[in-house]
Order: structure tokens, then sequence, then C-alpha cells
């Protein structure tokens, strides 16, 4: 059981105000993500929820009972931290094993504990080496593997992956999230990438200067953005905002279009423009065209085989049914 | 550094600083064991001819050689557990967020840049005084007999003045290996359940291991080789007298140079054995 409640919570440093009075509900078992630009306050939240930093005012309930005011330890969560934070004088066994000696377990039990621990994490091998000895990604999974033996109600992950390379990190991602599925325990995970946001999670909540953008399924805050902000952030490479006169034609201040969402032709279309950039991945080629309607230039997707000069003129066709507008406070309109 | 020229260049700008060093530390050494093997009575004759191993035989079998060696020893060890254990406390203390910081660290720091013989002084008379000191006046408030700290207590007030000198290059040691610890290292250790205590015995101290060694390891070199601090306040009398002050009354009170290098050559033996004792102890802290 791991059921998470904000009810109305702020937090304030001296005078600055960094976390707005919020509410949100993670649901028991399931993937949230914290997402938004650094010094959006989502590391501060997530250390809020885990007892490291006292609320300034409101009401934490896990599990339905009051934790404002429980120390870290007895909150029932587990957190894997940026740097890991492992004991570098102890080896992997007694770095896992750590949690248990401060629950004061049995030996015996503490021993099964850890053995089932490493056997998930493929950490067998490794018990008794120091965590100096260890590559990134293993240090990691003795992170996590220090998180789970304590079976936890749920799981803090503060940008877990920051501090690897991306091949692993690709490969850490489908990690934890088999290990959600098998532990099917609730976890909530701090990210600045919204690929990760958006490949792991159940649940995103997008945040900014401490209030909550948008909060929705990956797919949801991908096809429907409430604001021009979750609509920039969400989606790699940025969806195209367009503002003035163009905007206007279609009732709205700015008009968000998403590069998958363009059609391009060299000889007829709604918009013309010139190529600029080209950004091959061999899968896909991104264009960046400079065109009169905006001054930023548009970011295009087409084929890989498609091959376009620098300079080239070209026409680009908005798919009509793919079109976000928003109004003058940015936000969506239906 | 790769081609040869630059090699040989860098062995012969090097050669003068070699040199220099490797002079000063000889030159003396060989003096010392040169004069340990002759009869030398500056005021009685001068250099009266080689004297075997008479020297080495007179200085151990006085009856203040083992007092002097134990005295040098506990000096040693205590003040090195008090600095050490005072200093882990007092660098705890310090690395907490407080007004005036700056200011109460370097007061802190300040009686490492007193001199030691200026620091004994003060001790003696200010402090120590029976009758005009500090700790006089304290002890008549509360109606006790004042003490004699030096006299009574001889090695305790040395230990306590000579502690009070090295705190702060403990404290100051052991603060900046406190502050290099990774604050989430603490956290990660609050969620597991640690209480302050577990934390300090499970993550601080292990992780201030290499610190409290360097701190070990450089008070003994410089605390073997306390003199002024003796010299000042009790002048080797009431039990207070240690082996270098030993060697210094040999040579200077009683004028006895060959006597006092056979002493000198003692004393680097006892600083070696002391030396392979410390590495056995804590000198596996060091390997990174």
């Amino acid at each position: 059981m791991g059921r998470i409640q904000l009810k109305d919570v702020t937090k304030s440093f001296g005078e600055a105000q960094v976390i707005p009075p919020l509410n949100l509900t993670i649901e028991d078992g399931e993937f949230t993500v914290f997402v938004g630009p650094s010094g959006c306050g989502k590391s501060t939240l997530l250390r809020l929820i885990a007892g490291l930093e006292d609320i300034t005012s409101g009401v934490i309930e896990i599990n339905g009972e009051d934790a404002t005011d429980v120390v870290p330890a007895r909150r029932g969560l587990a957190m894997v931290f940026q740097s890991y934070a492992l004991y570098p004088h102890m080896s992997v066994r007694k770095n896992i094993a750590f949690p248990l000696r401060m629950a004061k377990m049995s030996p015996d039990e503490i021993d099964r504990r850890v053995k089932s621990a490493a056997d998930v994490l493929n950490l067998t091998d490794y018990l008794e080496r120091r965590p100096g000895q260890l590559s990134g990604g293993q240090r990691q999974r003795v992170a996590i593997g220090r998180a789970i033996v304590r079976e936890p109600a749920a799981f803090l992950f503060d940008e877990p992956l920051s501090n690897l390379d991306a091949a692993l990190r690709v490969g850490m991602r489908m990690e934890i999230s088999e290990l959600h599925k098998k532990l099917d325990t609730t976890m909530v995970y701090v990210t600045h990438d919204q690929v990760e946001a958006m490949t792991m999670a159940d649940k995103i909540v997008v945040l900014q200067a401490g209030y909550i953008e948008q909060v929705g399924s990956p797919l949801e805050l991908y096809q429907r953005p409430k604001n021009t902000f979750v609509a920039g952030f969400i989606g790699s490479p940025k969806m195209n905002l367009v503002t003035g006169a163009e905007a206007a034609r279609h009732d709205a201040t700015t008009i968000g279009i998403r590069p998958e969402h363009i059609d391009i032709s060299d000889s007829e279309g709604a918009w013309k423009g010139i190529v600029g950039v080209s950004e091959h991945l061999g899968s896909d080629t991104f264009f960046h065209i400079h065109s009169d309607i905006s001054d930023e230039p548009l970011t295009v997707r087409a084929s890989g085989e498609l091959l376009l000069d620098y300079g080239a003129t070209v026409f680009l066709t908005p798919r009509a049914e793919y079109l976000h507008r928003f109004d003058a406070r940015g936000l969506r309109i239906e | 550094m790769a081609t040869k020229a630059s090699r040989s260049a860098a062995r012969l700008m090097m050669a003068p600083a070699v040199i220099l060093l490797m002079g000063w530390m000889l030159v003396p050494l060989t003096m010392t064991v040169w004069f340990s093997f002759r009869k030398y009575l500056p005021l009685r004759g001068g250099d009266l001819g080689p004297a075997g191993f008479d020297n080495y035989v007179r200085f151990v079998t006085s009856s203040s050689f083992w007092p002097a060696v134990w005295t040098t020893l506990i000096i040693v060890g205590g003040v090195l557990l008090i600095t050490v254990v005072l200093g882990i406390l007092l660098a705890l203390l310090l690395d907490q967020p407080m007004w005036g910081q700056g200011v109460v660290r370097i007061l802190v720091i300040a009686p490492f840049f007193v001199m030691p013989t200026v620091s004994a002084l003060v001790w003696k008379n200010m402090f120590m005084d029976p009758t005009n000191g500090l700790f006089a006046h304290l002890w008549r408030l509360f109606g006790a007999e004042p003490v004699a700290w030096l006299s009574e207590a001889s090695m305790g007030s040395i230990v306590m003045i000579v502690s009070w000198q090295w705190l702060p290059f403990a404290t100051l040691i052991l603060l900046t290996a406190i502050q290099s610890l990774d604050s989430e290292q603490l956290e990660a250790a609050e969620m597991d359940g640690a209480g302050p205590l577990q934390r300090f015995g499970h993550i601080i101290l292990p992780h201030l291991g290499r610190a409290i060694t360097i701190v070990i390891l450089i008070q003994t070199i410089f605390l073997l080789s306390i003199f002024a601090e003796i010299f000042v306040t009790t002048g080797g009398a009431f039990g207070t007298r240690t082996l270098t002050y030993l060697i210094f009354q040999r040579v200077l009170e009683s004028q006895n140079v060959g006597l006092g290098s056979a002493g000198g050559v003692y004393a680097i033996i006892l600083a070696n054995i002391v030396a392979i004792f410390l590495m056995r102890i804590v000198g596996k802290n060091l390997d990174a």
C-alpha cells in the first residue's frame, strides 16, 4: 500500500515561497513522474514527501494517515538519490543491509533479504566489493537495492539517471520500469528529462515555479496539453508555437503544431519557407525551416529518405486536426 | 616530462633543493652520531677522544632514562586523546550553521598562532598561579583550596597546556573533513532509519578516518619533541622530564655533549618505534 496525498502543501525558504499551496494525490501502485525545468521545485516536493524538509503548512498523508510530522525513517518510504549516496566505507552487502541493521532485524532475515535483492538486481557477484570499485550503473543498482530491501510503501527517485551516460540511461530506464511492474509498488520519480517522464510514467506531473501545470498520462499530456508551457515542454523536438497574424487567423493568440504533424512539399502548401539546418537521425530527419509566419524556425519531421538542400524553398501544410490553439493567457482553447 | 633532455634538465634543476635538504638532515645526524661516540665535555677539556659505547650505556642506565621515556609517551598519548576527541566534537559543533560562524572559527583557530613559550607562560602565570591565577580565584570562589597546578598536578597541567595549543589544528583538519562529507549520505542514512548517534558512528566517523590518521601522525611528530612548554613551566621538575628535556639537560646543564648525543640517537629510535606502531594501527586508513 502506498497512497500519498498532499493537501494544501506549501514550502518557503525564508521569504521565498518555492511551493505555493499544492494539492496532489498519488495512487497506490502508480508510477508518478514529477517533471519540469531545473529550479521548478520538483526535488523540493520530493524531499517534502520524504520528510527531509519540513513543510511550511498543509498536510501530507501516507495511506490515509497524517505523516506531516513523522520522521523520515518512519514514513515507510525509500529514496534513491541523484549521487546514489552509497556509504563508501561499506561493502555492497553492508550498504544494502544497512537499513535492515538499523531496523534491528535478525541476521538470517537480513541475509535472506539482501540475497533476494541482489538476485533481482544482478548484484550477487559484487556483494563484497566497495562502491568505489563499481561502475555507475552498478552503483545505481546498489542504491536501488538498498531501497527495495526495506519493502517500503513507496519509492522516491531523485533524478537517479542523470549521472549515467546515454546508453546506460536507456538500460536503467527499462530496468526501473521492469522493477515497478515486478514489485507493483508506488514510485515517485523526479526528472528534468521529459523523455524519461514520457517513457516511464503512469502519471506525469508537470511543474513550473512550484505550480502544477498539468497532471495526466503521458499521451494525455502529449495530445492535449493544457497550456503553452506543457505544450512546449513535453515532446522532443519541441512543438512549434506560432504567435501573431497566423495565430489570429485561427482565432487564437498562439497556435501549436508538432513537428510530425506538418506535411512538407516542394510545390504547394499553406506556408512557404526556406530550409535551414537539417538533422539526419537515419529513421527520421528534422528540418528547421525559416518561414514568414514566425521568427523562430519551424521544426518539421520527415522520413529519413527525404533530402532537401540548405536554402531550398519548400511549402508546409499543418494537419488541421492536430493544431493546438491557446488563448492570451496561454490556456488551451477546445 | 617525456623527452630525455627534459628529464635530465629536471634532474639538474631539482639537484640544488635535494642537496640542500639532504645536507640539512645528514650533517646534524652525522655529527650527533659522531659525538655520541666521543667523550666531549666543552667546559672541561673539550674533545677528550673516543668513548666507545660508554655514552650509550651511561644514558640508558641512568635512573632518569625510563621515567623520561614514559613521560614522553604519556604526554604524547594524553594530548592525542584529548585533541582528537575534543577536535571531533568541536568540528561537529562548528559545522552547524550559526550566526557569526566566520568569527567563531577564527577565534577557535587562534591558539595555534600563539608561540609555545608565550602560551605556556600565559597558562602558568594567568591561569595556574596558585595565588593570583584565575583558577585559584575560581577555586576560592567556591571555598576550595587553590591547587598548585604545576607542582601538584604537573603532568596534567602540561598535557592541558599542550592540548590547548594543538586542539585548533585537530579541529581545523577535522572540520574540513566533515565539510567534505556528502550531505546526501547523511540524508540516506536518515531515511534508512539511523538516529543521530548511529549516523555519527556509521557514517561520519568512518568518513573522518583519514583525517584523524593525519592529525595523529602530524601531531605525534611535533609532540615527541615538545620542549618550550616544559622549559618555561616546570623546568623538567615534578616528573615532567621528557626525553627531549633530558637530552637538553645532559648537553647544556651537565655540559656533556657526548652523553646528550647518545640520548639523541635513543630519541631517534624511540620516534621510529612510535612511528611503526602508529603506522600499524592507523596507517591503513591512508590507503585510498
